[in-house]
């Protein structure tokens, strides 16, 4: 018996483990592909010449100035969104519950908005309100939904509560600004990797260096959450403790990445689940979501930059759900296992 | 044992129905309160008299019969049709969070009015309306069908990702329209901030088919959204036929909230709430579910109006966010009072 266990748990890894690889090389392509194509366009050994140090001067202007910035923070902010995702929709057992359908991020954007619109200020200032109002809205959920302990169904109803009055904010705000600010704030709310600055990132990078590892220390206990309160506790997790520990890396991650770049729409939704309805072993599948959520994040950019002819480019948001949600799409008109990776 | 049960149901309808007649006595507040407050104030008496023998000298009577009642009713169908189509599409996903906004149902209309305004220059409320319910079906049928496309069918994890996966990306194709036309987006977050005021009643009037369509439907998919309560399985063991189940709510819910957003814009939070309040009382059976939220959706947005109408006099506050301001907070502090039934 439990060499069959074992046997099945083997063949798992290996297609997780598959999955990955070729995860990892879709990311690559994309990644090499946004570093080369562009109003200028360079010849691979010319990038891989570029990076190691040896290019001329305009393109080392072109690739490390102002390519090689914004596809990194592309790849954090889509690893960071998707992690937060799929911790999100684990811990509290509802594939909807999302942060950005519970509130989190659009606490953030509340904040931005508040601080651009109302505050008149403008860039750094931005990105700490956003960070600061995600903290601020997920510890309110928090205390909102204790009772005893935090239900994941209180929780979830809760956060979806206070995510109405956030937006119903955002758009009372938006509907009062003068129209010129109020299209401002919208190009923050639509969220765009361009102008990455190598500070912005590296903050980025730090929070993920400390973040992501913890995340992985806690996923054993997460996986006896996905059975259920009762289950998780015969096991001898303790169940509040470590569901607040995943909630508060899940916040985290999904606050700084909204502040990096602002509330990229949809990618904390899709990615966990396309990842595992494409691993399809019933495992958490933390590592393919977060290569798809660069993935998609990476993508959408690179579409983005180049759907209009001319020098016209677009903020990255404004496709992630183009670009991510159709896939999805197609995956659940495909699939043929019921509640796959739900 | 059966015995037992009648007796314990006996007292529990009877609870039921004074429910019933407690909310619609607080529904007929909520529409008095919406005839005679406003920026103007006009006593009950002129706005009866106002409605059965109208005089139209007198200026009260011409703002109760060309102000008030136009956004009273609308509210009034509005809210209905949320009420009714978040409980069907609750009961049909079995998840709690599935509301109009989050099933893509908004997110289409959204998409299809901003396209009228945007590239056929439609510009009057009656023009939105007809864009609006093509959205709304599009979305609902889109949905539906990838949804219960392979070999399972539609189950309700499938409709529930479906639907916020479709939400995902009219989003995005909404965002492009608005970033890349600034006329559109002027006129576009007035409309998609939920007035009961910019569409009069010639807009709303000739949806009220669709709105009695829609209801008859969700009265008959009450008693299966009970046995598809208990899970597919068991809902085909006691010979629910789960596809009809689910096509009757699918339809239901075009018409309904496909009326809903097309005379009051995209209003969020009524479809979700309504329904788990409307738990609270009744328990799980579907079919008081639906009752109630027939009579505390419309109460909830019309009380909502009059509530933007008098805390920014003279100035006025959109129902739409009236309700997602205030709805939350009592939300929440149901969600944290009661030990609330699961779906």
């Amino acid at each position: 018996m439990s060499a069959i266990i074992t046997a099945s748990r083997l063949i798992q890894r290996r297609r997780e483990g598959r999955v990955v690889a070729i995860l990892a090389a879709v990311l690559l392509a994309i990644v090499v592909l946004s570093l080369a194509v562009g109003a200028y366009s360079l010849s691979i050994p010319d990038l891989v010449r570029t990076l190691l140090g040896g290019g001329a001067g305009n393109e080392n202007f072109i690739v490390l100035k102002l390519r090689l910035p914004r596809v990194s923070l592309a790849v954090l902010a889509g690893v960071a969104f998707a992690v937060s995702g799929a911790l999100f929709q684990t811990v509290l057992r509802n594939p909807l519950a999302s942060p950005d359908i519970i509130g989190v991020t659009g606490g953030a954007s509340a904040a931005a908005v508040f601080s651009m619109l109302i505050l008149g200020l403008g860039g750094v200032a931005t990105s700490v309100s956003a960070f600061l109002g995600a903290l601020i809205v997920a510890a309110a959920i928090y205390v909102l939904a204790w009772r005893g302990g935090v239900a994941g169904y209180r929780f979830v109803l809760i956060g979806v509560g206070i995510a109405f009055m956030v937006q119903g904010f955002v758009s009372y705000l938006l509907s009062r600004a003068d129209l010129r600010n109020a299209q401002e704030a919208l190009v923050w709310l639509v969220g765009s990797v361009s102008g990455a600055r190598w500070q912005d990132i590296t903050v980025v990078a730090v929070f993920l260096a400390v973040l992501l590892p913890a995340v992985a220390v806690l996923s054993g206990r997460m996986r006896g959450l996905q059975m259920g309160d009762d289950a998780a506790s015969a096991l001898g997790i303790r169940v509040e403790r470590a569901r607040l520990a995943l909630l508060v890396l899940a916040v985290a991650l999904a606050a700084v990445a909204t502040a990096a770049v602002g509330p990229l729409a949809f990618i904390a939704f899709v990615s966990a689940p396309i990842a595992r309805r494409v691993v399809g072993t019933g495992g958490l599948a933390l590592l393919p979501a977060a290569l798809v959520g660069a993935i998609i994040t990476t993508g959408a950019d690179f579409v983005a930059q180049h759907l209009l002819p001319g020098d016209l480019q677009l903020p990255a948001g404004i496709v992630t759900g183009a670009i991510g949600a159709p896939y999805l799409l197609w995956l659940l008109a495909t699939a043929n296992r019921n509640g796959k990776g739900a | 044992m059966l015995a037992l049960s009648t007796v314990a149901a006996r007292p529990r309808t009877r609870r039921l129905v004074g429910g019933m007649l407690a909310a619609a006595l607080l529904l007929f507040v909520a529409i008095a309160l919406s005839l005679a407050v406003g920026t103007r104030d006009v006593s009950l008496g002129v706005v009866v008299d106002a409605i059965f023998a109208p005089d139209l000298t007198i200026t009260d009577h011409t703002v109760v019969r060309d102000l008030r009642v136009p956004r009273t009713v609308i509210g009034l169908l509005a809210g209905l049709a949320l009420g009714i189509s978040g409980a069907l599409m609750q009961g049909i996903t079995r998840n709690p969070l599935a509301d109009p906004g989050l099933l893509g149902v908004n997110a289409g209309a959204s998409l299809f009015v901003l396209v009228g305004i945007a590239f056929f220059g439609v510009t009057a409320a009656s023009g939105y309306v007809w864009f609006a319910f093509l959205g709304a079906a599009i979305a609902t049928v889109v949905v539906y069908a990838i949804g219960s496309l392979g070999r399972e069918g539609a189950t309700a994890v499938k409709l529930a990702l479906a639907g916020t996966a479709l939400t995902a990306a009219f989003t995005s194709l909404i965002t492009i329209v608005l970033l890349s036309d600034g006329d559109a987006f002027d006129r576009y977050r007035f409309w998609s901030a939920g007035s009961l005021v910019a569409r009069g009643l010639d807009a709303a009037l000739p949806l009220l088919p669709f709105v009695i369509t829609g209801v008859i439907l969700a009265v008959v998919a009450g008693r299966m959204l009970n046995a598809l309560a208990l899970g597919d399985d068991l809902a085909r063991g006691l010979g629910q036929n789960l596809v009809t189940a689910r096509v009757l709510c699918a339809v239901a819910v075009v018409m309904l909230c496909g009326t809903a957003t097309a005379i009051a814009g995209p209003i969020v939070f009524v479809g979700l709430a309504v329904p788990h309040v409307a738990r609270w009382f009744t328990g799980p059976d579907y079919r008081w579910i639906i009752a109630f939220s027939a009579l505390l959706g419309p109460t909830l947005l019309v009380a909502a109006d009059v509530i933007g109408r008098v805390v920014a006099k003279p100035g006025e506050i959109e129902a739409g966010l009236v309700v997602a301001f205030l709805g939350a907070p009592v939300l929440i502090a149901l969600v944290r009072r009661v030990k609330l039934a699961g779906l």
